[in-house]
């Protein structure tokens, strides 16, 4: 029997040549292919003795496993070249921007509302609306404010004819659900309002949150108490104080004007009071049993004192460059 | 109201400054909006008396005064014409401060100069001056200027609420200003004159319920020409208001001082007696501002014989007004209630100061007093002589007896404060009461006319308490858990989903230009305001679209290339069908406008304009996939790219893009493609009902057909799906070809079919059935032919 040693280095040499896949099956049919010389010398072994056979045979598969390591070995690198190769070729920049469509946002007044009702809803405050086109009843009449009474005055109303009005405030939202239920009530009644008023500091539209609770039990001290707990967590400052200042709505009394502490003064932040008695005979609550605090709230005032922001235009321009701001 | 301190200070006299009584007054509810000195700002500054003048030796223009300033003579250069012996006139003396300028000893071309002689405008008490102020000539010299012009004056400006007309006066602040301090009111007690004229006016009120009391009186031989005297003009001016001539300026410092209205008739116009009445069918008056008016047949007048003189608390009129050549006149007094000059002047397009008090409640309790008070001041300032008092009194109002209940008032307030106190307090408001078992019965006086039930009471006691005083306290409430319907969505969400989407919210005017109304939403009757703000502002929207174009112009004129804007809000129609006024409706809308480049510029992304169907996955995500898309023109819209949004085959809204003439009129470069939604109709979803999953594959197989160009992809699959063919469950569009190999009026479309057995695994043989079936429905249905 021929030495066959040496097809291991030989074979080894030939499959390190191989760069690729195709060149190494080539090669690996030289050496286990059927007619290479390992098959040829397999074949020769049944020509052998019984006695020479099994030493033969065992010399032959030592040369061929070798060689078949030698062939995985190569087969092992020339892949692991390939997906070297596959991966390097991938690489990216990844710090290239992503392709996306543009970060969309809310106005201010709506984050600023949704703020709000979100903080009256952990403490059980329903959310009411009502027409913006308003009967003179339910915006005047209703709220103790009669025909030809001076308060009436106080409003810049815009008339839609002899008995509709653009709401000049939120309150009618009051009247509308007080008719619908009985107390216990508690609801804030967000959205527009109109005044016939419009320079750097007053918008001809703007909105309001209006604030209710009906009960047994309600003093103006709770009003306070409530109104300073929502201005302390909408401002995330638990310092803030709430001062009231005597003041005149046909609609409620005690009246007062809310003003909250801020930067060392006070700063004027809405109106409120207790719910009048004759606003409760309008809707048939019996105000000897139930008393009530309603109060109303500028939200683009609180928008502007929370974001920093130093004119009440900006909210009605709707300058995208404003706008991106609050897409955070 | 504005008013002078130290005029308010002759009435009550408390020992705050002038800080600290604003914010006392402010605290108690009647607000100092400003408060702000009198006159202007300097120092030592005394009145000097010139002994001697002298030419200069060195300047023609200037003399050398030896100046008498009370406690030495003192040699001054002065350089005013008007300078000369004898004059008195205000001296800064070294060391003064000036507006601008300070006095120092000083040499003027030579000779020394201990002080400076000045004018008015170098006090800065006018804007301009011709010489040295000249003071009277029994101004005493060496006087503090500012004492003697009483410069040392603040002017604070009240803001009142409607419910304090009591306090429209000076009495009536003091009044307020002694109850919230303390400190004792002044008497204001005045003595009847002397009556020296036999003439008297006959007056019949025909209207006691309108004129409770009316008193009034002549004064003959008045000098309508005298001077007002300088301490009136001041106060006057203090309060803003104009020297007219001495009898009508009598009557505004009376108006001023104790708040009730006073009109001077001359008497020698006034044709026989005088009636109180209601004006007649088509009667005129002209009044004194020089406009003739027609009268309604609710406005009150006073009238003579020949007709209707002056409306009664608003305005005199012109033929029988006081001027200079008046010799004698009437002078009334009178108490309107507010019921009756309520809304009058409004209705005229007038305010005057006498309106704005009878309309909110004048003092009936000193009615006579006040007419005592002028004529004292006139007889004072004008001579004449008074006659008797006409006095037509019927009945004034009664003011109610409220009970305070000293428990609810401190259940109401949330404060403690003793029994006692409130009895105080009460006292300190001038309120008459009785103790009664449960606390107090209250009689408001004459000048409060916002007393009228007990949460009245407990908002006095508050206010003289102290507001500030009230505590903050949280209240405990029993509370449930609110309502949470899962079905139903939210704006909130809608937001979310739109910003999520890439859309940034706006907020725009709910009224717009008409023309959009118009152009846009073809609304021939939009709902009109009466008073618009601008006449660009004129009309209530009847869709947000306008408002979404003009914030988008308003970004492109600021150098922006794409915009994807939405907003909610309510748009307002009248009723079409039975147009009138009243008749309005509103609802909530969602809409949105996207301009420019579908997404924004970025590498690695062929940009294109974003087109209708970008926009219309929005309403897909919007309308949770159920709405169909009808194509109906609207004329906003490009009518080949515009449908009208179906759900459950009710309208909802519209999708489409700009129509080329609004984007032209509008100078829009390119496409806008907009949608607008109803709000109400998106917000009911379903809680979801668990469906069973099935464990065995779908089969796909494809088909593509040949249609007609213009037949709606959606048509198909709403055929396909009402079809309910076995097994199929779900057919989708992946390619739409049209070109070489298909006929010009047709197209090519490439459905991907999806089947599924829920309880076994499908057979080839059962999906070919199924896709048979699927070709013939196509083929009958749409003459659709398999693209070979």
């Amino acid at each position: 029997m021929a030495n066959l040693e040496y097809l291991i280095s030989q074979s080894q040499n030939d499959f390190n040549v191989c760069a690729d896949m195709p060149a190494l099956e080539n090669a690996k049919a030289k050496y286990l292919g059927k007619t290479s010389v390992l098959t040829e010398a397999l074949k020769g072994l049944g020509k052998l003795s019984n006695e020479e056979r099994p030493a033969a045979g065992a010399a032959i598969n030592v040369v061929k496993q070798a060689v078949e390591a030698a062939l995985n070995a190569r087969r092992e690198a020339i892949l692991n070249a390939a997906q070297a190769a596959q991966l390097a070729q991938e690489s990216i920049d990844v710090s290239l921007p992503a392709r996306a469509q543009a970060q969309g946002g809310l106005h201010p007044v709506t984050l600023t509302l949704q703020r709000i009702e979100q903080l009256f809803h952990s403490i059980g405050f329903d959310v009411a609306t009502g027409p913006e086109i308003e009967t003179d009843f339910y915006n005047f009449t209703a709220l103790n404010i009669p025909d030809n009474h001076p308060a009436r005055a106080m409003h810049d109303t815009f008339y839609v004819d002899e008995r509709h009005v653009l709401r000049t405030h939120t309150s009618p939202v009051q009247i509308h659900y007080m008719e619908n239920k009985q107390p216990p009530l508690k609801i804030i009644a967000p959205g527009r309002v109109y005044r016939v008023d419009s320079d750097a500091t007053h918008s001809p539209m703007f909105h309001q949150v209006e604030g209710l609770w009906v009960d047994e039990h309600i003093s103006f001290a709770n009003l306070k108490g409530v109104v300073q707990d929502f201005l302390q967590k909408f401002f995330e400052r638990d310092d803030l104080t709430v001062r009231f200042r005597p003041s005149f709505f046909p609609f409620t009394e005690p009246s007062a004007e809310m003003d909250m502490s801020w930067n060392g003064g006070w700063l004027e932040i809405g109106g409120c009071g207790m719910v009048h008695p004759e606003v409760f005979k309008h809707v048939n609550i019996d105000s000897e049993k139930y008393r009530g605090f309603a109060f109303g709230l500028g939200v683009e005032r609180l928008a502007m004192l929370r974001y920093g922001v130093n004119d009440l235009r900006h909210f009605f321009n709707n300058d995208l460059r404003f706008l991106q701001q609050f897409n955070k | 109201m504005q008013f002078s301190e130290n005029w308010l200070r002759q009435f009550v006299n408390p020992s705050l400054d002038a800080q600290a009584l604003s914010h006392a007054l402010t605290m108690a509810g009647l607000e100092v909006e400003d408060l702000q000195a009198a006159g202007a700002v300097f120092d030592r500054v005394v009145i000097g008396e010139i002994v001697e003048a002298n030419k200069h030796p060195d300047a023609d223009r200037l003399q050398v005064c030896k100046v008498n300033v009370g406690k030495a003579i003192l040699q001054i250069v002065c350089g005013a014409s008007n300078a000369r012996v004898g004059l008195k006139a205000p001296c800064a003396l070294v060391g003064a401060a000036l507006p601008g300028i300070e006095i120092k000893q000083a040499k003027v071309r030579g000779v020394e100069s201990f002080g400076m002689m000045c004018s008015a405008k170098e006090l800065g008490l006018a804007a301009e001056a011709t010489g040295l102020l000249e003071l009277p000539l029994d101004a005493p010299a060496g006087q503090d200027i500012r004492e003697f012009l009483s410069l040392n004056d603040n002017l604070l400006t009240l803001k009142l609420t409607p419910n304090r007309a009591d306090c429209l006066s000076i009495l009536g602040i003091a009044r307020d200003v002694a109850a919230i301090t303390g400190a004792p009111l002044n008497s204001t007690a005045v003595p009847s004159v002397n009556i020296g004229s036999l003439a008297s006016v006959l007056v019949n009120v025909h209207t006691p319920e309108a004129c409770p009391a009316y008193f009034g009186r002549v004064i003959e031989g008045v000098n309508a020409k005298a001077q007002t005297p300088a301490w009136m003009l001041r106060n006057l001016e203090r309060s803003g208001t104009r020297s007219i001539s001495a009898i009508v300026d009598i009557s505004n410092y009376v108006l001023l001082e104790l708040g009730q209205p006073m009109h001077a008739f001359d008497l020698n116009k006034i044709n026989g007696g005088m009636q109180v009445r209601f004006a007649q069918a088509n009667e005129k008056i002209k009044l004194l501002n020089d406009t003739e008016v027609q009268l309604a047949n609710d406005d009150l007048v006073i009238a003579d014989n020949s007709g209707a003189i002056a409306l009664a608390g608003v305005m005199g009129g012109e033929p029988t007004s006081v001027t200079d050549a008046t010799t004698s006149i009437f002078l009334e007094s009178a108490f309107f209630t507010p019921a009756a000059i309520a809304g009058k002047a409004r209705r005229l397009g007038l305010s005057t100061d006498s309106s704005y008090r009878f309309e909110r409640g004048v003092d009936f309790g000193n009615t006579k007093n006040a007419l005592e008070r002028a004529t004292a001041l006139i007889l004072d300032i004008c001579g004449g002589q008074a006659g008797e008092m006409t006095e037509v009194v019927g009945q004034l109002p009664v003011r109610p007896t409220v009970n305070l209940r000293y428990a609810r008032l401190l259940s109401v307030l949330g404060i403690e404060i003793p029994q006692n106190t409130v009895g105080v307090l009460l006292k300190q408001l001038g309120f008459e009461f009785t103790e009664i078992a449960a606390g107090f019965a209250v009689k408001a006086p004459t000048y409060r006319f916002d007393i009228a039930c007990e949460e009245d009471l407990i908002e006095e006691i508050a206010r003289l308490h102290g507001y500030d005083k009230i505590p903050a306290i949280k209240l405990i409430a029993n509370l449930s858990i609110l309502d949470a319907p899962e079905s139903a969505w939210n704006q909130a969400c809608m937001a979310d989903v739109l910003k999520n989407s890439g859309y940034q919210e706006v907020v725009t005017y709910s009224f717009v230009d008409e023309s959009w109304e118009r152009d846009l939403m073809g609304n021939a009757h939009p709902i009109k305001l009466k008073n618009p703000i601008a006449s660009n502002l004129s009309v209530m929207r009847g869709g947000l679209w306008g408002g979404l174009l003009d914030a988008l112009t308003y970004n492109l004129n600021r150098k922006q290339e794409r915009a994807m804007l939405f907003e909610i809000g309510a748009s307002y129609f009248a009723d079409k069908n039975n147009y009138k006024e009243g008749f309005y409706n509103e609802q909530a809308q969602v809409a949105g406008l996207c301009y420019g480049d579908f997404q924004p510029e970025q590498w690695g992304e062929k940009v294109r304009d974003v087109d209708f169907y970008d926009v219309k996955a929005t309403v897909d995500v919007l309308t949770k996939n159920q709405a169909e898309y009808r194509q109906e023109s609207h004329p906003a819209l490009h009518p080949g790219q515009s449908a009208r949004v179906y759900l459950q085959d009710k309208p909802i809204g519209w999708l489409g893009k700009l129509h080329p003439k609004w984007q032209q009129q509008y100078s829009l470069p390119k496409n806008a493609v907009l949608f607008e939604l109803q709000v109400a109709s998106l917000l009911q979803t379903k809680v979801t009902k668990y469906q069973e999953v099935s464990k065995f594959l779908p089969v796909r197989r494809d088909i593509a057909i040949v249609v007609d160009v213009d037949l709606p992809v959606q048509a198909i699959v709403n055929a396909v799906n009402s079809a309910k063919i076995p097994l199929l469950k779900q057919i989708q569009l992946f390619d739409i070809y049209q070109g070489k190999g298909i006929a010009d009026n047709k197209k090519s479309l490439a459905f991907l079919v999806l089947m599924q057995d829920t309880h076994k695994s499908m057979l080839d043989i059962e999906a070919e059935t199924a896709m048979v079936e699927l070709l013939k429905l196509l083929e009958k249905k749409f003459g659709a032919a398999l693209r070979s």
